[in-house]
């Protein structure tokens, strides 16, 4: 359950915010992210932000998966 | 002239001969249209295509067409799907009393428009009016005739195993382009319709190969329902790559973010065509070159195995079948 | 799409495949509670491709399956009070109930549409103030604070045209209710991300403790799935039993404190009624006094005749993990995504469609 996705936050007016993802752009409710800031990912459920994404976070598990990738390339 | 369509509009007297003149016979003006019979006369000879599709798409008016423009490249491609050379269409309107004039006024010039690019001319047509809340504002039913050339023969049962499955171009954009403007899902975007009439690009096809065995365009049910139907009909696998269907990002992101499958959306300006392997080359050279196969790609192959199902391998490497969905696709929330 | 694409990726997923690989040496068997999982895992092939050590089953987290019959005849029963326009997540439109699905109600006259969001409800109500527009409030953890935001706007811009129906459940209730009827032996949890980013890890860490069962919590895409698999196989082959957040990217441990802050505010914890599993304590979500202006059953006069369970469909057992589609005598000759008898084949994430769909010979 709970179809969410990471969209990029381009514009905020008051407790809304217009984001983006791909090209497609949505008006968004941010009352559950009060801290969203222009620039931040959100994660979308149903027209709200119910995150905002750890994009540190998400560069780190990226790095670590791939570095565990290509040692397992490595021993192919 | 009313700003308004009334219900005389459509009743045979003089108001309705005001609207066929100033509103139709003026823009869409050829010779048989114009002696106003009750049924059109015409020679013809030659295997002939004959079709008929009723539209009735909501909002009439979307990015990158409107019903008009729909109504006739949908019967258009259609015709050229069986490898005719489109001809003559019919038109016949449904109008919901109330549509503006400008509106139908509008409508009507997408018609002409459209049928000029695509080279047919609308040579019978009639009118009928509905009361408030009947129609939708307007249903078009365009019925078309055409002529299929010497030689060609294509059906959605000739696919054999080893043929090439050959895609135009991008899917999903006429879907998200119309589902942008529904109510209750609003979303912005610049994706346009793709509704284009593809009768030139597959004589250009037919002209690179005679042998093409199946052309089909993924309208309704998307592209899915298309390839489930060539692998149904007949009587084979299909077995298509992920990585090579061609998708815009907005697309992918629209569908994202409300739980759609591209393989679902429909198209009304792509083609799909089965093509014996060693003519692959030669027709995806020829589509490339027509403005409406510019993004033209083989995405897979048709196999001995699995026959009346279709097979994807995932970005991952990973098989899944495709299915057809049952009624039109809707967003999830989960 | 950024960070969608890269957890996409082929190559870390063959990573993954090959670290899971030489990890699992037990067998053992997970869970995956929610629907958005079952339909990644059945999407990417998922099954096919993990050691033959690991077997998976899909549980009871899709929120239209779980939805009990009589909810779903009350959701069709506001559809016929004259003056109601029902607005509803699309999922829920062609789920039968006893008689009717809301699809059907529609054709048959009723004022049904479908929105994405509670936003989009609230422009409808302001739209049409002489009519009553209520929402259906279905859902897990992930989507109640956005229905709770909803009603607090609602209420703030005084509107009163405004009423939901209240249906969103509660996922620990749910799990803990599975564990403890012990009719499946599970060895590991696949956690929702979404709901978890809201309620944070502390509910899994509980039951990971009090079940001794590994509890890792996974995002959506193949990447997230794979690498949440291989945290959950290490602990199993360690015999350890603890929560683990696999999405770090959108999970803190703590979850989002505004969004529990206002589900807190507008909702109280109450009884629910889930397909499959009966009545469930504290596992449904009703509203606190201050908001019940807001809540439908109690606006409206409603009346559902008693409720029949078609005859055949085991879709209870299917939602506790029980049974598996192939087991019932419905699927795919009767029951088809055309003809569907009960939820789990209407829902594209209810078990019974996703292997339909997806599945066929190629479900591993």
């Amino acid at each position: 359950m709970c179809l969410a996705i990471p969209a990029l936050i381009k514009s905020i007016d008051g407790v809304e915010a217009e984001a983006e993802i791909s090209g497609i752009s949505r008006r968004i409710s941010l009352q559950l992210t009060p801290e969203a800031r222009v620039g931040d990912y959100a994660i979308v459920h149903t027209g709200y932000a119910i995150s905002i994404m750890d994009q540190e976070e998400a560069e780190e598990t990226l790095k670590i998966l791939g570095e565990m990738a290509s040692l397992v390339e490595e021993s192919d | 002239m009313q700003d308004r369509i009334l219900l005389s509009h459509g009743s045979g007297g003089k108001l309705a001969r005001e609207l066929v003149e100033k509103s139709f016979l003026r823009v869409l003006a050829n010779p048989l249209l114009a002696r106003l019979d009750d049924s059109a006369v015409f020679d013809l000879s030659g295997k002939l295509a004959f079709t008929t599709d009723s539209h009735v798409v909501s909002p009439l008016f979307f990015p990158g067409g409107d019903i008009g423009r729909l109504a006739v490249c949908g019967t258009v491609n259609d015709l050229a799907m069986s490898g005719a050379r489109p001809l003559y269409l019919s038109l016949a309107l449904i109008i919901e009393e109330g549509l503006t004039m400008s509106e139908l006024d509008r409508v009507v010039a997408s018609i002409q428009k459209a049928a000029e690019e695509a080279g047919v001319k609308i040579i019978t047509g009639d009118t009928k009016v509905v009361g408030r809340g009947s129609a939708d504002g307007l249903f078009i039913n365009t019925t078309g005739i055409g002529v299929v050339p010497e030689g060609v023969n294509i059906s959605g049962s000739n696919a054999r195993p080893g043929d090439k499955v050959v895609l135009s171009g991008n899917i999903g954009d006429h879907s998200i382009a119309v589902l942008s403007k529904r109510e209750g899902l609003s979303f912005a975007t610049d994706l346009k319709s793709d509704c284009a009439p593809l009768g030139s690009l597959v004589a250009e096809m037919l002209a690179a190969s005679l042998s093409i065995r199946c052309l089909r365009d993924p309208t309704r049910g998307g592209l899915a329902a298309t390839l489930n139907e060539i692998a149904g009909q007949s009587g084979v696998g299909v077995r298509i790559e992920e990585e090579k269907i061609p998708v815009r990002e907005e697309v992918l992101g629209a569908c994202e973010m409300l739980g759609l499958d591209p393989l679902h959306l429909a198209n009304e300006g792509k083609l799909v065509a089965v093509v014996p392997a060693q003519d692959a080359e030669a027709v995806l050279k020829a589509m490339r070159v027509n403005c409406y196969g510019k993004e033209a790609a083989v995405i897979g192959e048709v196999s001995v195995e699995h026959p009346g199902r279709v097979v994807m391998k995932t970005g991952l490497g990973t098989s899944r079948i495709v299915d057809m969905l049952v009624g039109e696709p809707l967003p999830r929330i989960c | 799409m950024r960070f969608i694409t890269e957890f996409r990726s082929s190559e870390l997923s063959v990573g993954l495949l090959s670290q899971i690989g030489r990890r699992s040496r037990t067998p053992a068997r997970l869970m995956e509670f929610c629907g958005g999982h079952t339909v990644a895992i059945f999407k990417y092939g998922i099954r096919q491709v993990l050691p033959a050590t690991l077997e998976m089953v899909s549980g009871p987290g899709c929120p239209v399956c779980v939805t009990a019959n009589a909810d779903i005849d009350k959701a069709i029963a506001l559809s016929q009070v004259p003056g109601v326009i029902i607005t509803t997540f699309g999922d829920m439109l062609k789920v039968p109930g006893s008689c009717l699905s809301l699809q059907e109600a529609k054709a048959g006259g009723a004022d049904v549409r479908m929105v994405y969001s509670t936003m989009d409800a609230i422009k409808i109500a302001n739209e049409n103030v002489d009519k009553s527009i209520v929402f259906l409030g279905i859902g897990f953890e992930t989507t109640a604070p956005t229905i709770a935001a909803s009603i607090i706007q609602a209420k703030e811009k005084r509107i009163g045209n405004y009423y939901v129906l209240c249906l969103n459940k509660l996922s620990p209730p749910a799990i803990r209710a599975i564990l403890d009827s012990g009719e499946v032996r599970l060895n590991g949890l696949i956690c929702p991300g979404h709901v978890s980013t809201v309620i944070g890890s502390h509910p899994w860490g509980d039951i990971a403790q009090e079940y001794h069962i590994p509890c890792v919590i996974s995002g959506f895409e193949p990447v997230d799935i794979l690498q949440c698999v291989s945290m959950l196989v290490a602990q199993i082959e360690k015999g350890e039993a603890g929560v683990e957040i696999a999405y770090r990217r959108g999970v803190r441990p703590e979850g989002n404190p505004e969004a529990l802050k206002l589900m807190e505010m507008v909702f109280e914890s109450a009884p629910a009624q889930w397909r499959g599993m009966g009545e469930l304590p504290a596992s449904g979500l009703k509203l606190r006094r201050e908001y019940q202006q807001f809540d439908a059953e109690l606006a409206f006069d409603i009346i559902t005749e008693p409720v029949c369970e078609p005859e055949g469909c085991i879709c209870g057992d299917i939602l506790r993990g029980t049974k598996v589609p192939q087991d019932c005598p419905l699927f795919a000759s009767i029951c088809t995504p055309e003809h569907p008898v009960g939820p789990c084949m209407v829902s594209s994430e209810g078990s019974c469609s996703a292997h339909y769909l997806y599945g066929g010979s190629f479900a591993g």
